[in-house]
C-alpha cells in the first residue's frame, strides 16, 4: 500500500489513518455527509451542483463532469449504467492507485451521489488487474456497504433508489483505459476503442446508457455536496477547480504524491518534491503522463492547470510530473517512451499500429548510433500522419511525447547522429 | 475445468447484463487452476459462454495477464517504463537476468521464475517496483531483488 501524501489537502485529509478504509472511520471522519444532503435533494438539482461546481474530470481529457453526467437519457426503458475508471496505466501517474487504496469509500460514496443524479442502477468499478491492493479495498468497502443496507433496494433507507456496485478486474492492456476501450473490455472482448458517435450515454456497456467517469473525478464529489459550490470553487482555478495529487517522480529527492489546488506553479510543485536530486540542474519535465509533451526548464513558472499548460505546448493529462535531470538522454526517453506505444497500440487502426513501430525504429536506430540525418527528419514527419487519424486518441498519445522531445531537445538526437554513437555516459541505463 | 470453477464461473454470471461480461474474470479462475491456459481450458470456457473457442484465445492473447503458454512456478516482473527506468530499473532487471539466466520472456531452466518487464504499474513515485506473484515490492535495490527471488522456492 502506497504511504500518504506528503502534501494534503480535503480528500487526502485522512490517508494517514487505517480506520479511514473501514466504514465505521470514515463515517467518523464525517463520511456520507454528501450522500445525505444529495438524497434531500432532486437528482436535477444534484446535477446542477456538479455543473456549477466546474467540476472537470481527472482522467486525462478535463471534460466537465457535470456536462457529462446530464448527456445521461433522463427517461429511459433500460437500465442506465455507471463505469468507474480505475484502469490508471498512464506511465507517471499513481493517484488513482492511491485513492483506491486509502479512500476507497470517497469513491463510492460519489458513485452513489452519481447514481441518484443520473438514475442509475448498476455501477461497475473497472480497475487494471495490477492493482491488487486497490481491488482488495474496494471489494472489501462494497461489502461493508452493502451489510449496512447503504447498498441494495433501498440505498441509504431511501426509498426507489437502487444501486448496486460491482469490482471488474482489467488484465493488462493500457488501451483499456480509454472509455470505450474499457467498455468493450468490460463486455468481455479485446478493449479495442469504439468509433464515436453513438456516445456511451446513448449506447454504453452492454449498449445500455453509459457513463464513464475516472476514480478521483467521483472522489471530489462527495465534498462539492457536502460543502458547496462556493467553498469547491475556493480552490484551483476559474476554468479548473479544486484540487488533484500531482505524482511527482523521477530524478527529484521525495518522489511521490502532492494534493494541491489546480494552477500551482509547476516550480512550486517541484520545490514540494525536494528539487532535482543531488544539486544536479534540471533538464525536462514531462508534467501530465507520458502521453503529454516534454516542457523545458525556462516553462516551470506555468501553472498546473490544462488552460495554463495548454498555451505552452503542454497538458495537464493526469498530473503525473516526470522530472528528468542533465544526466538523461532524451533519445532515450523516445526509446522507452515509443517502446511502450507499440507494445500497446490496440492494432485497429493502420496509422497508429504502423506509425508507433516506425517510431520505436527510428528511435532505436539513433539511439544505437546508426541513425541518418534522414531518419531523423522521418522520425519528425511520422507523428504528423498519426495524429488525429484514429478511432482513439492513443495515436495523438503516441505521437505528441516524441514531437514535445523533437521540439526542446533535437539537439540531443542530431549529437547520436553525428557522433555515430549516445553521448551521454551518464544517462540511466536502457 | 474443475467442477468447482465451473460453479464459481457461473455464479458470476448475474452481475453482468450478458453473460459474456464474466469472461475476463471467468479466465482468471480457469488460469488459477495451472497458472495458464491450456486448449481444453479455452474449450471449456468457449461451451460455458456460447463463444467460439477462437473468440476466447482473442481475448486470452490481448491481455498481458493472461498466459495461453506453460508459466514458471513465479513471475517476477519489473517495471522498466520512463519512470521506473529513470530510477535504475533496467539495470536492476539487467542484473537479474544475468543473476538468474534467462533473459526477460523467458522461465529459468528449472521452471521456477518466469522473469519479464512490464509497462507502468502506478508504482513511479516508489521506483523501482518488481510485481512477484501479484504483490507489489517497491524502492528496490538490486540487493533487495536478489533476497526476493532467492525466497522464491
Amino acid at each position: 500500500m502506497l504511504k500518504e501524501p506528503f502534501v494534503k489537502n480535503y480528500l487526502s485529509e485522512h490517508y494517514g489513518s487505517d480506520s479511514f478504509r473501514t466504514l465505521e472511520g470514515y463515517e467518523d471522519a464525517g463520511g456520507f455527509a454528501g450522500i445525505k444532503k444529495a438524497l434531500a435533494q432532486t437528482p436535477e438539482e444534484v446535477t446542477e451542483q456538479v455543473k456549477a461546481s466546474g467540476l472537470r474530470g481527472r482522467g486525462g481529457a478535463g471534460f466537465a463532469t457535470g456536462l457529462k453526467w446530464s448527456f445521461m437519457p433522463k427517461q429511459s426503458d433500460r437500465m442506465k449504467v455507471i463505469v468507474i475508471n480505475g484502469d490508471e496505466s498512464e506511465p507517471g501517474s499513481f493517484k488513482d492507485r492511491m485513492i483506491m487504496e486509502r479512500g476507497p469509500f470517497q469513491i463510492l460514496e460519489g458513485i452513489l451521489i452519481g447514481a441518484w443524479a443520473m438514475g442509475a442502477k448498476r455501477s461497475y468499478v473497472y480497475v487494471r488487474g495490477e492493482y491488487r491492493e486497490p481491488i482488495r479495498a474496494l471489494e472489501a468497502a462494497v461489502e461493508e456497504l452493502r451489510a449496512k443496507k447503504y447498498l441494495g433496494k433501498a440505498c441509504f433507507g431511501k426509498k426507489g433508489f437502487e444501486h448496486d456496485i460491482v469490482i471488474h478486474s482489467g488484465a493488462g492492456a493500457y488501451i483499456c483505459g480509454e472509455e470505450t476501450g474499457l467498455l468493450e473490455s468490460l463486455e468481455g472482448k479485446k478493449g479495442q476503442p469504439r468509433k464515436k458517435p453513438p456516445f456511451p450515454a446513448q449506447h454504453g456497456a452492454f449498449g445500455l446508457p453509459t457513463t464513464v467517469n475516472n476514480v478521483e473525478t467521483f472522489a471530489h464529489v462527495p465534498y462539492i455536496l457536502e460543502k458547496g459550490v462556493e467553498w469547491f470553487r475556493s480552490r484551483g482555478t476559474e476554468k479548473s477547480p479544486g484540487t488533484t495529487l500531482f505524482g511527482v517522480s523521477g530524478h527529484v529527492e521525495r518522489p511521490g504524491l502532492f494534493e494541491l489546488p489546480l494552477g500551482t506553479p509547476l516550480r512550486e510543485v517541484l520545490g514540494l518534491a525536494g528539487g532535482v536530486r543531488g544539486g544536479r540542474r534540471l533538464k525536462g519535465v514531462m508534467p501530465g503522463g507520458l502521453s503529454m509533451p516534454i516542457l523545458p526548464p525556462s516553462e516551470l513558472d506555468v501553472g498546473m492547470a490544462e488552460e495554463l499548460l495548454a498555451p505552452r505546448g503542454s497538458h495537464l493529462g493526469t498530473g503525473g510530473v516526470m522530472v528528468m535531470d542533465e544526466t538523461t538522454c532524451m533519445v532515450r526517453v523516445a526509446c522507452v517512451t515509443s517502446y511502450f506505444f507499440r507494445d500497446e497500440s490496440c492494432g485497429q487502426c493502420t496509422q497508429c499500429r504502423e506509425g508507433t513501430g516506425w517510431l520505436h525504429k527510428l528511435c532505436e536506430k539513433i539511439e544505437q548510433g546508426r541513425g541518418s540525418a534522414e531518419d531523423l527528419s522521418l522520425l519528425v514527419d511520422v507523428p504528423s500522419v498519426m495524429e488525429g487519424q484514429t478511432i482513439c486518441a492513443f495515436a495523438d498519445a503516441a505521437a505528441w511525447p516524441i514531437q514535445g522531445l523533437l521540439k526542446h531537445f533535437r539537439a540531443d538526437f542530431q549529437a547520436h547522429i553525428d557522433e555515430k554513437k549516445c553521448p551521454f555516459s551518464e544517462s540511466f541505463e536502457l | 475445468m474443475r467442477p468447482e470453477t465451473r460453479a464459481q464461473i457461473e455464479a458470476l454470471f448475474e452481475r453482468y447484463p450478458e453473460k459474456r461480461g464474466a469472461l475476463l474474470p471467468a479466465i482468471y479462475l480457469v488460469q488459477a487452476e495451472k497458472g495458464w491456459v491450456d486448449a481444453d481450458g479455452t474449450r471449456a470456457l468457449a461451451e460455458l459462454f456460447g463463444l467460439a473457442p477462437v473468440e476466447i484465445h482473442e481475448v486470452l492473447s490481448f491481455y498481458n495477464m493472461f498466459y495461453s503458454e506453460p508459466q514458471g512456478r513465479h513471475h517476477v516482473y519489473v517495471c522498466t517504463n520512463v519512470p521506473c527506468s529513470l530510477r535504475g530499473a533496467r539495470s536492476l532487471l539487467r542484473g537479474l537476468e544475468a543473476y538468474l539466466g534467462v533473459h526477460a520472456g523467458d522461465t529459468t531452466k528449472d521452471g521456477r521464475i518466469t522473469l519479464g518487464h512490464e509497462e507502468c504499474l502506478g508504482s513511479c513515485g516508489t521506483a523501482p517496483v518488481l510485481r512477484v506473484d501479484g504483490e507489489y515490492h517497491e524502492n528496490v535495490d538490486f540487493a533487495d531483488a536478489r533476497r526476493i527471488v532467492d525466497a522464491l522456492e
